[in-house]
């Protein structure tokens, strides 16, 4: 086992958490402003898909990385508009835009290459160091800047009075849907990062459903940490850790079954979702309008 | 009235209290809402620095009202003056900018949030964008003591008592910059020693030259804070008066549209043996932590026995525990004897127990339900209405016109749907229902919550027929008045314990009070003080 806790094992922890924590600093957003957001899967794909079809076409994957951001964004401005303008079930909106975020992608790629399940390859983006993509560092820099913005600042205390309290916030004159769809919005750009992140930062193209539940994971995450930016960036390193351990250690061929290697991660949400939720405390708002009428 | 020389306070011109200057003026609001005229013509004229009572019953467009004033509701015709200026108010920040302030009958307070950020929130002043808490807490702290408010600006404001967030609320008012507060109902979640420290704090903030009103449907309180009153039935404002020059019996009339018994006649008891005895129950609450503890109590037959308490102080677990909603985690329930510890509701009407659920729209009926399915509820498995396992609709219905009739629940027929009927003819439903099964036992939670004067009157006259009838009847209220008229015994709940049990007519509202509040002397008649 000496060996086992590489450089390798750690570059594979910060690489798997890279997405993951875009994704759920985006969720944990917009679920303290009061919106319930299960569609991050979907614009993780959305956000995965467009960085590449921009990359190619524009040949630069920097502006590949805005066309993600902001085609996730695009998708989270529905979500915006059905739950917070349109005031639709919050659960049924983003079951809609995880289809939506899973069936585009496919359709574009018959479309523009005749090839449904994957895309050609396209440059990636920088790296900072083997196996470190330059996004690596800007997720985890997002996780103080997302604590400063909400516990330190004007703006913040305001997005969390939507989120805990909307008809308290609106009472006081806070047009309480202005930041929930900011905060909507945001969680769209940072999980299209998130998503653009596992198609031109780690790999150089995109294929059908690679997200693999990432985004849900990542909501997982914000739950297991308790909507906080810093639980959530412990959630989200255990939930790396245990998928960088599980290929490490089927690598190394450890005597476990691959099948329940694989299954790990997923369990580990599973027991998280069970076990710790219940000492977990939501936005008193989720899901609530400012106004009942 | 002096002048008061506070910056965000208006000027007021020297002059006597009768000649003051309208504070608020609003002349033929109406307002209205599908199916309903919420507001049909109101007047209010508040003068500057005067505490102003609004009076009507529950329904009457007090509140639709206040929401018009404070720009939550726009109103349909009338005009609105503010100082003498014409206004119309597109959100509660114009409201605000104005110089009103209102503090909501459910608070409008962040419960995780700090008192301070409450304040403050959406008045964090401009400039950076970053929030200096120190600097706010300094502020709010000193405005505090400035009108002798009480409260620490640190606390997290879930953890304050009822009458503490309250506060928070008015302190909000203040920072914003309140020359005029609303107040709706703002006792009706206070102990009667909260009520007073609020009416303390009404009275230094008419002296500093601030105009109240003081939204209300309780006599009591009118004569004890106001200086005028206006009453407004239907919708319509029947009468403005000077609170000292009038009588709580024409106030009453003013706001029935017919003379109305204070009195609750209540003939003396004449207590059988115990049908419902509760020994050492404990029953845990949310989160684990008994919310009822160690309590023991009987009621006998032929008598009314009043539990009184602030509300969240066990009442709803108690109610629970007994109606078998809630598992009890040790203790016993005993009915008529028998050993009924954690029986379902079933089992527990079969032997005889009656329950009228605090919230009837939650527990007590099935809203898209019509009036006869509503009937069935819990008694569709009797006799006359279950034969050979299936639903005799017609004995159904033939019993809800029955019931309908003998207890005066208007509605134009069985099939409608419960949710179109006033909640006074609603409770009636309930209690017709739950009397079906000539019970033993009834237990009635807050009966009268929400309902009007008219009505009150009924449940009233109905509890205390069932109690002369030689049923037992167990009153959870947390209006102290309807416990006092009701109650043969009075327990008195606080924190999860019975911390007083009471003779009616033996004890002062002063001291049940102090023990709704956890204080108070130790000549309990039972055993448990508080601690």
């Amino acid at each position: 086992m000496g060996d086992f806790f590489t450089v390798e094992l750690l570059t594979a922890v910060l690489r798997t958490a890279t997405p993951l924590l875009f994704a759920a600093l985006g969720g944990l957003l917009s679920e303290r402003s009061g919106v319930m957001n299960i569609a991050l899967e979907g614009f993780m794909l959305l956000g995965a898909f467009t960085a590449v079809a921009g990359t190619y076409y524009l040949h630069d994957p920097f502006l590949g990385l805005l066309c993600g951001a902001l085609a996730a964004a695009a998708g989270a401005a529905i979500h915006a508009v059905w739950c917070i303008s349109l005031r639709a079930d919050q659960i049924v909106a983003g079951i809609a835009l995880n289809l939506l975020g899973a069936g585009i992608p496919i359709f574009l790629m018959q479309r523009l290459w005749e090839q449904a399940g994957r895309t050609p390859s396209v440059e990636k983006l920088p790296m900072i160091a083997s196996g470190v993509s330059i996004l690596v560092p800007v997720a985890f820099l997002l996780v103080p800047v997302v604590w400063y913005l909400l516990e330190r600042t004007k703006p913040g205390l305001r997005i969390q009075a939507a989120g805990e309290h909307p008809q308290a916030a609106e009472s006081v004159g806070i047009r309480v849907s202005g930041y929930r769809y900011a905060c909507v919005i945001a969680s769209g750009v940072l999980a299209g990062i998130g998503g653009a992140f596992l198609s031109i930062g780690d790999l150089s193209l995109f294929t059908r459903d690679m997200t693999q539940g990432r985004g849900f994971i990542a909501l997982a995450a914000v739950i297991f940490g308790n909507w906080n930016p810093l639980g959530t960036l412990a959630a989200t390193l255990l939930f790396a850790g245990a998928q960088a351990f599980q290929v490490q250690a089927q690598a190394a061929g450890v005597g476990i079954s691959a099948d329940l290697l694989l299954a790990l991660p997923y369990l580990l949400t599973l027991i998280a979702i069970t076990g710790l939720v219940r000492h977990s405390r939501p936005p008193a708002g989720l899901g609530r309008h400012p106004t009942v009428d | 009235m002096e002048t008061v020389d506070r910056t965000d306070m208006p000027r007021a011109m020297t002059v006597s209290d009768d000649a003051a200057p309208l504070a608020v003026e609003m002349r033929g609001i109406v307002k209205r809402f599908p199916g309903v005229v919420a507001n049909d013509g109101v007047n209010l004229a508040v003068r500057r620095g005067e505490i102003h009572a609004l009076l009507g019953e529950n329904g009457a467009g007090k509140t639709t009202l206040m929401n018009i004033l404070f720009g939550l509701y726009h109103q349909d015709a009338g005009e609105i003056r503010i100082e003498g200026r014409p206004v119309r108010f597109q959100s509660p920040r114009d409201a605000v900018q104005a110089g009103l302030g209102m503090v909501h009958q459910h608070f409008m307070l962040v419960d995780r949030f700090t008192v301070t950020e409450n304040v403050i929130l959406g008045f964090e002043g401009t400039g950076t964008l970053r929030l200096d808490r120190d600097a706010a807490e300094r502020r709010v702290g000193e405005l505090a003591e400035s009108f002798g408010l009480r409260v620490d600006p640190r606390a997290r404001v879930e953890d304050l008592p009822v009458g503490m967030q309250q506060r928070v609320e008015i302190l909000r008012a203040l920072y914003q910059g309140s020359r005029i507060l609303i107040l709706d109902e703002p006792t009706a979640l206070l102990t009667p020693q909260e009520v007073e420290e609020l009416y303390q704090t009404l009275e230094r903030l008419r002296a500093a030259g601030g105009t109240i009103i003081f939204i209300t449907h309780k006599l009591r309180e009118v004569a004890a804070i106001s200086d005028r009153v206006t009453v407004i039935r239907r919708g319509k404002t029947v009468g403005t008066r000077v609170t000292a020059e009038t009588t709580p019996s024409e106030l009453a009339e003013l706001m029935v549209g017919r003379e109305v018994s204070l009195r609750v006649d209540r003939p003396p008891a004449h207590p059988g043996e115990p049908v419902l005895a509760v020994e050492n129950l404990v029953v845990r609450g949310r989160g684990g932590v008994p919310a009822v503890n160690d309590v023991s109590f009987s009621v006998r037959r032929g008598e009314i026995v009043g539990l009184c308490g602030v509300e969240g102080n066990g009442q709803t677990e108690l109610v629970e525990a007994l109606a078998g909603l809630r598992a009890p985690e040790s203790g016993r329930v005993m009915l008529k004897g028998r050993d009924l510890t954690g029986a379902d509701p079933r089992t527990l009407r079969r032997a005889g127990l009656a329950y009228i659920p605090e919230d009837r729209h939650h527990r007590g009926l099935v809203l898209p339900f019509s009036l006869t399915e509503n009937v069935l509820l819990g008694t569709s498995e009797d006799p006359p209405f279950s034969r050979w396992g299936c639903i005799d609709y017609g004995a159904a219905e033939e019993t809800c016109e029955r019931l309908m009739r003998e207890f005066d629940v208007r509605a134009p027929s069985p099939d409608v749907p419960a949710a179109a009927l006033s909640g006074g003819n609603q409770q009636k439903l309930i209690i017709a229902r739950e009397l079906l099964r000539e019970p033993d036992v009834l237990l009635a939670v807050q009966p009268t919550r929400g309902l009007d004067v008219g009505a009150i009157e009924f449940v009233h006259r109905e509890l205390i027929e069932q109690r002369e009838r030689g049923r037992g009847v167990f009153l959870v209220s947390f209006d102290l008045d309807e416990i006092l008229d009701l109650s043969d015994r009075i327990l008195v709940i606080y924190q999860g314990r019975i911390v007083g049990e009471f003779v009616s007519g033996q004890v002062s509202r002063t001291e049940i009070g102090l023990r709704m509040g956890g204080r108070g002397g130790d000549e309990r008649g039972g055993g448990q003080a508080a601690d």
